[in-house]
Order: C-alpha cells, then structure tokens, then sequence
C-alpha cells in the first residue's frame, strides 16, 4: 500500500499546522487529487481533509458591494445560486460549462483554482515532466502538444491551465483570501497562478500550509452583468476541457465601450487576462472592427509551443464571438448548452 | 456462483407494434435484464466474492521496441503483501493455443509476459498482493529496464514501407484500369481513419479458480466456447475441465471474443499460488491490453460516365497490424458490392508496426471501407453534378456485383426512398455552403451501408417444468443486445405459454454450445435453436397429452392439441383444457427436456466441436445462390460553426433492412447505439499515439473522447426490411453491426455540404474546418 497519513482538522488553524509538514496536500473535493493519487502522479505522505471544516462553504455579500464566496462552495451551487448567476452570468455560465453535472456537486471553488494541468505527459509517469519532477525535462515539448499552451510557456513547461472557473474570475478581477502561517493575505487571481519560466513546478503563490479559504469579487465585477459571456471551444458538446475559451465583458453606452473585460482560457498556465486588448477597447466603437483588432492584440505575443499554431487563430475568432455576444447583451436565461456556440440550435438539451 | 435467471415479469412491457404482442416474437418487449442492471443486482464477473482472492496487477512495457534487460523485483517482492512476482522467468510456461480459425498451434511454449517488446504497453510482469492496493503499490516498485532498438510507431513512419499484399482480399473483374483510364469522369482520393477503440464501459478483466485440474473463469466474454477452448489448450487440460462464466457484459464491440494475455497470466497466477486471482485492467491498459480497430488507408478512383453512371472502381487498402500478429480489416469490402461497376479491382496491404496487434471493432473492415467509397461516390456526384441520392440510385446493384449471384433481400432502394422521405431530402438545396443559420454553415448528407448476414451455429435446450414454466438454457451471451429477452420471446410464442413463465439461463460453458457472439450473427442462430428446440418439446408435450393413457385427452384420440398460454386444449375446444403443469401432473412428468441446434444433419463430435469453439465453420454469405447482407442508407443534417470548425451533428434519419425484427425496440436501440457510435467515429475519435516511444498519449475516456448525450440529436430509425428466410430460420438478417456503416462518410458528405470542405481524414476535428 502507498501509506499516507490522513488529518481531519477541527479548525483552519489546525488544518493549516498540518499541512505545513512537507509532502502535505489539502483534500476539498478530491476530483483531481483523488485521481492523480490513482495514478500515482502524486503521492502525498499526508492527507488533512478540509472538506468538514465549517466556515468555509459561505457565500457572503460584503459590505462594499464585493462577494466573498467560501473555499468549499461546491461549483454546482454556486453556479446555480441566483442571486450569484444574475450578478455574474458568465461566472455561471463558465462553471457549468466545466466537467459533467456529477463533478461540478463535488468539486469545489477553492480545489478549482488548484486543478493540475490535463497534460498528457503530466499524468504519464514514464514521460518526463518538469512539473512532476523538477529537471526532468518535458515530454510535451517535441510530443502530441496540439493541445497545449500559446502563451507565456517556456521550454520547460507548456501545460495550459484547465479550468473555466477562473477565466471570467480574471477578467473580473477576483482576489484570492488565504490564509497562512503569517495569518491572512489577499492574493489578485491574475497573480496567483505563475507561469511556468523554469519552475513549472511552482504553479502558484501558495506557501507550504498555506489555505485559500475564499474567493473575492470586487464591487465593480456586478456591473457588468447586462454583457458578458463566457464562451468555450472544445472537441465534444459536454464534459470536455476548452480547447480555447473567452470571457468577455462590456459596459457599453451610446455605442462606445466604457468599460472592458477580456480574458482567455486553455491558451497558457494560467488563466490569461487580455490586458492590452482591454486597453484597446476602452472608448472604442462597440463593432466588429473594434473587436478584431482587440483579438489581434490579445494574440499579439502568442507563439505555437508545437503542433498548435491553429490556436492562435481560434482564439482570435472566439475573442471576437465572444465581445459580440457580450455586446448583443446577456441572454435572460442561461443557455441550454453553457458557453456552447452550438446553444443557440433549436430543441438543444440542458443535459450537458 | 449463481447463474443469472431472467424472468420476463420483472421487466415493464414495451409498446406492441402491429398487433404483434409484446411478448411474442416481434413484439416490443423491454429487456428482461435491465431491471437486474438499473438496480445493481446483475452481477457482473469480476464481481465474484472469492474466498482467499488474491489481486493480480500488471507491469506494462514502456517502451515500443527492444529487449527487457533486465527485471529488478525485489523491491516488490518485499513490499507488504505481495505473494509473488511474475516474470517470464517465474511464470509457469504454458502450450500455444491455436487460433480463432482453429489452426494449429506451432508447438512451442507461450509466455503471456513478454521478453521481447514489441509495443509499448505490453505486459511484462505482474504483481499478485492480498490487496488490491498492495498489489498496484508494488507493481510500481518493479524496476524494469531495456535495451530499447528503432520502432515504427504507425502507419505515417517512414520506415513502415508498403507492407504486405494479402491476396485473400484481392478482388478484380473486368479491366479496371483501362476503363478507368478512358472513362470521361474520373475520381481519385485518399480515405484515412485512425486507430480506434471499442471503450466499453466495463474493462476487461477475470476472476480465475483452480479446483484440482478444473479451472473456472468468470470474465466477460462474447464467446465462452472459444475462449474456454483457449485456456484448455493453453494449460494443456481437457476442454471439458474450464468452465467460463459469464451472465452480464458491460459492452465488448467485439473486443472481449478472445482470451487475451492477461487472463493467461491470472489464470497462470492461480495456479502457482492455489488461490484465486482477480485480474481487472485499468483504463489505460485497456488502450494497449488488446487491439482497437486498425488505423486504414485507403485509395478510390471511379471511372465514370458523365451520367454518373460509374465504369471502373479502382481500390487500394492498408492497414496497421502488430510485429508478431496478423489482423486484416478487409477494406474492400463494401467497395466490391455496394454499387454496380464492370470493371473492379481491389487490392490490400497491411503494415507492420509496433502496436498490440489490432482487433475486431463493430463492424471491421465494413466500417473503414465504407468510409471510402461512401465519400468516393459523393465527391462523384459533386463531379458530374448530380444529387447524390439520385447518384446511388443511378449506380444501383441489382445483384452482388461480386459473387454475380442474386441478393437473398435488399431493401436499400426502400431504405432511400423512406429515409428522403421522411429526412425531407428533396428540399436540399445542392450547392455547398447554400444553407445558413446565422455563424453555422448548414449540411445534408447521405451514405449507405451494409453487412453481411454471418451465419454460425448455436445448440439449445428448452425445458417445460413441472409448474408449466419453461426454461432455456444456452453458452450464449447477452452484452446488452437482448439475447436474452428475444430468447424468451421466441420459447415462449413456439411452446405457447406466456413470456412471463420463460426463465433464460446464458453466460455459461457448461449450458449447451454457441459460436462467437460476433458478426451480428447470434440472434438468428440462438432464436432458430431455441425455435428447434422448443418445437421439439412442444411435440413431446403435445405427443404425451395424446398418448399417456393417464391424459385428460387420452379418451379424445385427437391427432394434435393446442398449446396457448400455458394452456392445452383440443384445436376446436371441444374436449378437456388444462394447464400444462395440470398435464404433466397427470402423466407423472416432472419437466420435458428437449435439444435443439442449427447445425447441418448428421454432423459429429468433432464438427460441433469445431463450429462452437472455432470461426472455421462459418457459413459463407454467398453459400449457395443468394447474397446475403443487411443494408442500410442516412440522412444526416450537420451544422459547422463557420469561424471555429466545431461540427454539430443536428439531425438524424436513418433506414435500415435487417431483415425480420425479433424486437423491434431491441433493435431500434442497437441501430442507435451504432449511429452514436458512427458520430464518435466521425467527430472525435483518434488513438493518438507518441511519435518517440509508442505510447498512446489519450489512453483514458477524460482524452479518448466518445460522444456525450449532448453531442447527439434525436435520432430516427425506419425498418425497412422484409422476413429472409435465405438468412435465418426465422428471418431475420444482423442487426448490431450494420447501424454503424455509412455514418462517418454520411457525416463528412454533410460537412462537405455544409462548407464545400472534404476531409477525408477521420476525425473530423475543428482545425480541419479553419
């Protein structure tokens, strides 16, 4: 048997002392370390299940405007909290476009942030990764990479980062609340997770113990709510990771753009905030003029990492699919297919 | 070590159709299994609670081509738990069983762990622990290393060479190439489809238990005589001495016919340990555990006039097999038949490369070849600008081109015109790219399809019991088709009694014999053995009730009686009417036993030996003087989203000749499955294997994508087909294959529509479109 050590604390504090010990991982969910643990990719030495303690499954309307939704929300029920899917629909509407209906009612917000890479050769002991051991080099590079990041990797990493959840969350500029050895530190999204350069290892701020015990939406993440949408390319209609995705918000008066919000998904190691196509749109025109140009700005510094240059060019057309779809304004009612450009087929079915 | 007893009366009744009762055979009966599936009490083979099971884990080659060095196990051989380590050197060295034809072996010892490697993911040791999880944690101890040479990782190596010609396959008449070469029309493109795999949801696996020198196996199978007959010869014991059970089958596709090296090697472990051995394959393994479907390519040049009507089909196949295996996926299959031509020849290869040697995948070699000349034809009327159903029509064989023989039935001219009909064909707009729904491109596609009506034997035994039940018991299986719902069927509409009182016994080798589940043959052997069997007991039935001096209708002297609902009475009513427990009852019988096959009288011993453990006895499709195939023709409707490439199959209309519907809800549900299928085959499957090593890169279902229930449309099905006696005692031709054929061409014809863009690489994936 692979012995391992299995802690259920009592409090956030204890739960934090024990996974301060080397080779320690958090189980929430478990619908990623459970199988990576499966297949022996990670052997953690000690387990300290997280997913009893108490405070952590809230979801909060702060003071200021902002949302703080605890660690342990489970995706379906925040995706399917009213009031949360009407504030920030392509929130929503990215989170049940993710895994299937059986995964979304156990995997959490906290163990989204965290999901590893889908990478072929991450999860295929006998290849080299640098992820799984540092130095070992990476098979993806010179392998089967048609699936693999544009942006921001490096030669010793070019996993992208699968999840949907955290692309709009990006783009909207959610804060991550951790809590530490040090005591409590607010992390942006944008910085949390890291580029690979050459420590893919390191995947994001976390220290060792460290918590995410919530995720925090600014005031200012409502205000999109009459644009935005989340859009996802992928191979099969359900259950499937994007290929590329979009989350794209606007807040658009008298045809011109006042206030902009784009970020991409399955392009790099993190979810990937289109800044200066931002930048590009802010005062513009609300056409499609306007939105390619922000396409080509977003794709400026992307580069093929292998047999993926058709990547590129996706993304460019979902980032213009996308803008248009938030500028035509949020649909009253999620689509039956979320984040599917096939949503709109007559007789389409909400069994995604 | 219950064998499963189905009653009909646990099942909730399907729909009649026609009139017919849904008990009766034709009618609409729900399957008798599926409440024992839904609420988990079927128990499936792996399932088996042992006592003193032991787990079994396998060690797989990592690399593609080369020597194992050397083994290092001590490490797991220390770990807790184990009980043994096997290696080609510690394993018990088995015979060389012969193959699925029945040729006989070299005789030479057989060693499931390999020395020599010749693909990667090969097993080269196992680890046997009293845990499940000790086993998996020491089989990650075992240290193996290599010296590795060059490999051919598949078809697209440069080194892979054109292969070898196997004449078998070469079919020519006429003068093809210089017809084609003067023909005013001419086609000519390239077909290719990749690795495949069947991704049944249950993994293969087996439970293995040595008592003495009788072995016994519970493990999911489409074939227990054949695969029993394997393990004999491999042990070297008495066919009679294993015994393989298996009730339930979580899908086989055609890949859980044959024993495979793994349960050599857990029946091997058993042996040497004396307990037994519980073997399952991870998902992983099961992508290098035993063959998929054989990665194809094919070439289609037609010559034809400017009519369209075709004057020369030229056909050139290949595909993959193993170093050390031969698998043929005859590609010509389709192309030699499906439309008349004067002038053919087709031609195939295979390749050598460093894979498990390939396998049977619902409907090889029909499948891949229809993909070729489905297109071909397509992108012909394209040509000569000609609707392509009118195109088929025009090139319609009215006999088998082939065999020059009549066709038993073809209900394909019904099949177009009731699939256009009701798909609405006639309101295609020809041109592509000529219909739009705003960013999605819209289009129609049509292609045929076909198999041929296999033929095999099957024996078995009907029992009317003292309580007026009836009971059937066969060696065939039931893997979700229906066997054992039209069985009961078929006793219980030939004895006469109601279906509720039929208790069907399958999955297990020492009931009476079947041949290989496979081919889309079993329903027409099993329902005209079990026809046979229970009209020759009814006859015992009947014959007591008018012989016994002890009788009611003794004293009658009637020459026959009737047998209905489990009741007997004379054709006019005029005497006495009993039940039959009633009759047996007064006769002092406790049950009626009677046998019944399809095998050709007078047949011995040896030939049912053969027929029901060998395929080299199978009857030919063209035996005498018809053809005998099902055919098939779908309308589909896809949807391509013009900037992003993703194709949405929206709409589906399919008709299709099986000839007789034992069950037509059966049978609508294995034609669908087969679309399903077809649409995974088309849109998304690809055994993608690594360039360096032979690794196949998405050897789990989160990257080796099938279709999800939101990937399909309503799907509608039209039976066309008319009783052929030619093919079945009872009329029915094969049903689960032929559902499948002519999706993927009909899909990329659509595509094709849809946005004027041919692919002719399966799958048909976004960055094809863009």
């Amino acid at each position: 048997m692979r012995d391992f050590d299995y802690i259920r604390p009592a409090s956030i504090p204890d739960a934090i002392a024990a996974a301060a010990e080397p080779g320690s991982a958090y189980l929430a969910g478990g619908t990623n370390l459970l199988d990576l643990m499966k297949g022996g990719v990670t052997s953690p030495q000690r387990i300290v299940d997280i997913s009893r303690l108490p405070e952590l499954n809230r979801i909060e309307r702060l003071e200021d405007g902002g949302l703080r939704i605890g660690a342990l929300v489970r995706n379906a029920d925040l995706a399917h909290d009213a009031a949360f899917a009407k504030a920030y629909p392509m929130v929503a509407e990215a989170l049940l476009s993710g895994a299937s209906a059986q995964l979304r009612n156990a995997a959490t917000v906290g163990g989204n942030l965290l999901q590893r890479t889908r990478c072929s050769y991450f999860y295929d002991t006998a290849s080299a990764c640098n992820k799984r051991v540092s130095g070992a080099g990476c098979a993806a590079l010179g392998g089967e990479n048609r699936l693999h990041a544009v942006l921001g990797w490096s030669d010793a990493c070019i996993a992208t980062h699968p999840s949907d959840f955290c692309v709009p969350l990006v783009a909207l500029d959610a804060v991550v609340e951790i809590e530490g050895k040090q005591g409590r530190r607010h992390v942006t999204l944008a910085e949390f997770h890291l580029l690979p350069g050459e420590t893919p290892q390191r995947e994001n701020a976390l220290e060792p113990g460290d918590l995410i015990v919530a995720v925090r939406l600014p005031a200012e993440a409502a205000s999109f709510a009459a644009n935005a949408r989340y859009l996802k390319v992928r191979e099969r209609t359900s259950y499937a990771f994007a290929l590329v995705s979009a989350a794209a918000a606007l807040v658009v008066d008298g045809g011109k753009i006042r206030a902009a919000r784009l970020a991409l998904g399955g392009v790099a190691a993190k979810p990937w905030r289109a800044r200066a196509a931002e930048a590009m749109l802010l005062g513009a025109d609300a056409n499609e003029a306007t939105f390619a140009s922000a396409a080509d700005a977003a794709l400026a510094d992307a580069s093929p990492s292998g047999d993926n240059a058709f990547k590129i060019e996706l993304a460019r057309r979902i980032v213009v699919r996308a803008l248009t779809s938030a500028q035509a304004g949020t649909p009253e009612r999620l689509p039956a297919l979320p984040a599917s450009p096939f949503s709109n087929i007559p007789g389409a079915r909400h069994d995604a | 070590m219950t064998v499963h007893n189905i009653r009909v009366g646990q099942s909730k009744r399907g729909d009649a159709s026609d009139g017919t009762l849904a008990e009766a055979i034709g009618g609409r009966l729900s399957r008798v299994d599926g409440p024992a599936k839904i609420t988990g009490a079927a128990k499936y083979a792996v399932e088996q609670q042992l006592e003193g099971l032991v787990h079994a884990v396998l060690v797989e080659s990592t690399i593609a081509s080369g020597k194992v060095r050397v083994i290092d196990a001590a490490a797991a051989e220390a770990a807790p738990g184990v009980l043994q380590v096997l290696t080609p050197d510690t394993i018990i060295s088995l015979k060389t069983a012969a193959d699925w034809f029945g040729t006989p072996p070299p005789d030479k010892p057989y060693c499931p762990l390999a020395r020599d490697i010749t693909f990667s993911g090969q097993h080269v040791a196992a680890v046997v622990a009293e845990t499940f999880e000790q086993a998996v944690a020491a089989a990650a101890l075992v240290k193996v290393s290599y010296d590795e040479t060059p490999s051919i990782v598949d078809l697209s190596d440069g080194k892979a060479g054109d292969g070898i010609p196997i004449d078998a396959m070469t079919k020519e008449w006429g003068d093809a190439s210089t017809a084609f070469a003067s023909a005013p029309v001419r086609i000519c493109a390239a077909y290719n489809t990749p690795r495949e795999y069947q991704a049944p949801m249950e993994p293969h696996g087996l439970v293995a238990r040595w008592e003495g020198d009788h072995l016994t196996v519970w493990e999911p199978s489409q074939w227990l005589d054949g695969m029993a007959r394997t393990y004999a010869e491999w042990f070297g014991i008495p066919f009679g001495n294993v015994r393989l059970v298996s009730p339930y089958i979580g899908g086989g596709f055609g890949s859980k016919a044959l024993a495979l090296s793994h349960g050599a090697v857990a029946a091997c472990a058993a042996r040497m340990l004396r307990r037994p051995v519980k073997l399952v394959m991870t998902r992983p393994q099961t992508f290098t555990g035993y063959g998929g479907r054989a990665a194809t390519r094919q070439t289609v040049t037609i010559g034809a006039d400017r009519d369209g009507v075709i004057q020369s089909i030229v056909h050139r196949g290949v595909n993959e097999t193993s170093m050390d295996g031969m698998w043929v996926e005859p590609l010509g299959s389709v192309t030699s038949i499906m439309y008349a031509t004067p002038n053919f020849s087709s031609k195939q290869n295979v390749v050598r490369v460093n894979s498990v040697v390939p396998g049977a995948m619902r409907a090889p070699g029909e499948n891949p070849s229809a993909f070729g000349i489905e297109s071909a034809i397509d992108e012909l009327a394209y040509e000569v600008g000609i609707d392509p159903l009118e195109i088929r029509l025009r090139n319609y064989a009215e006999q088998d081109p082939h065999a020059k023989k009549a066709w038993s039935t073809r209900q394909l001219r019904e099949a177009f015109a009731a699939g256009a009909e009701r798909f609405g064909w006639a309101r295609r707009s020809p041109e592509p790219r000529s219909m739009r729904d705003g960013n999605q491109l819209i289009g129609w596609g049509v292609a045929a399809g076909t198999y041929p009506v296999r033929r095999a034997y099957g024996e078995a035994v009907v029992r009317i019991l003292a309580d007026g039940s009836v009971e059937v018991e066969s060696s065939s299986i039931d893997m979700g088709q229906g066997t054992y719902t039209i069985l009961a069927q078929t006793a219980a509409e030939t004895v006469g009694v109601p279906a509720d009182n039929v208790v069907v016994k399958l999955g297990d080798s020492r009931f009476p014999r079947a041949g290989v589940t496979g081919g889309s043959r079993l329903a027409g052997v099993m329902t005209g053995a079990v026809y046979k069997a229970a009209t020759s007991a009814l006859d015992q039935l009947v014959g007591l009730a008018i012989s016994d001096p002890r009788s009611p209708f003794h004293a009658l002297q009637a020459n026959t009686l009737v047998v209905a609902n489990g009741r007997i009475a004379s054709p006019r009513g005029d005497g006495p009417d009993v039940s039959i427990a009633e009759l047996l009852n007064s006769v002092g019988r406790d049950h009626i036993e009677a046998k019944g096959d399809t095998m050709p009288a007078n047949s011995t011993a040896e030939d049912r030996y053969k027929n029901y453990t060998t395929i080299a006895m199978s009857v030919p499709h063209t035996e005498g003087d018809y053809s005998r195939h099902s055919w098939c023709a779908h309308f589909i409707e896809v949807r391509v989203d013009e900037d992003f490439g993703t194709v949405r199959v929206s709409r589906v209309v399919s008709a299709l000749d099986s000839g007789r519907l034992y069950n037509p809800k059966l049978a609508e549900s294995q034609w669908k499955g087969g679309i399903i299928m077809g649409i995974g085959q088309a849109l998304l499957e690809e055994g993608i294997v690594d360039r360096r090593h032979g690794r196949i890169v998405n050897d789990n279902l989160a990257d080796y994508l099938v279709p999800t229930n939101a990937d399909i449309p309503d799907i509608e099905v039209i039976s066309v087909g008319i009783p052929d006696l030619h093919a079945s005692v009872l009329g029915g031709k094969g049903v689960g294959e032929l559902a499948i054929v002519g999706i993927a061409p009909a899909i990329a014809n659509a595509v094709f529509h849809a946005t004027g863009k041919r692919i002719r690489d399966l799958p048909i994936t976004l960055e094809k479109l863009i």
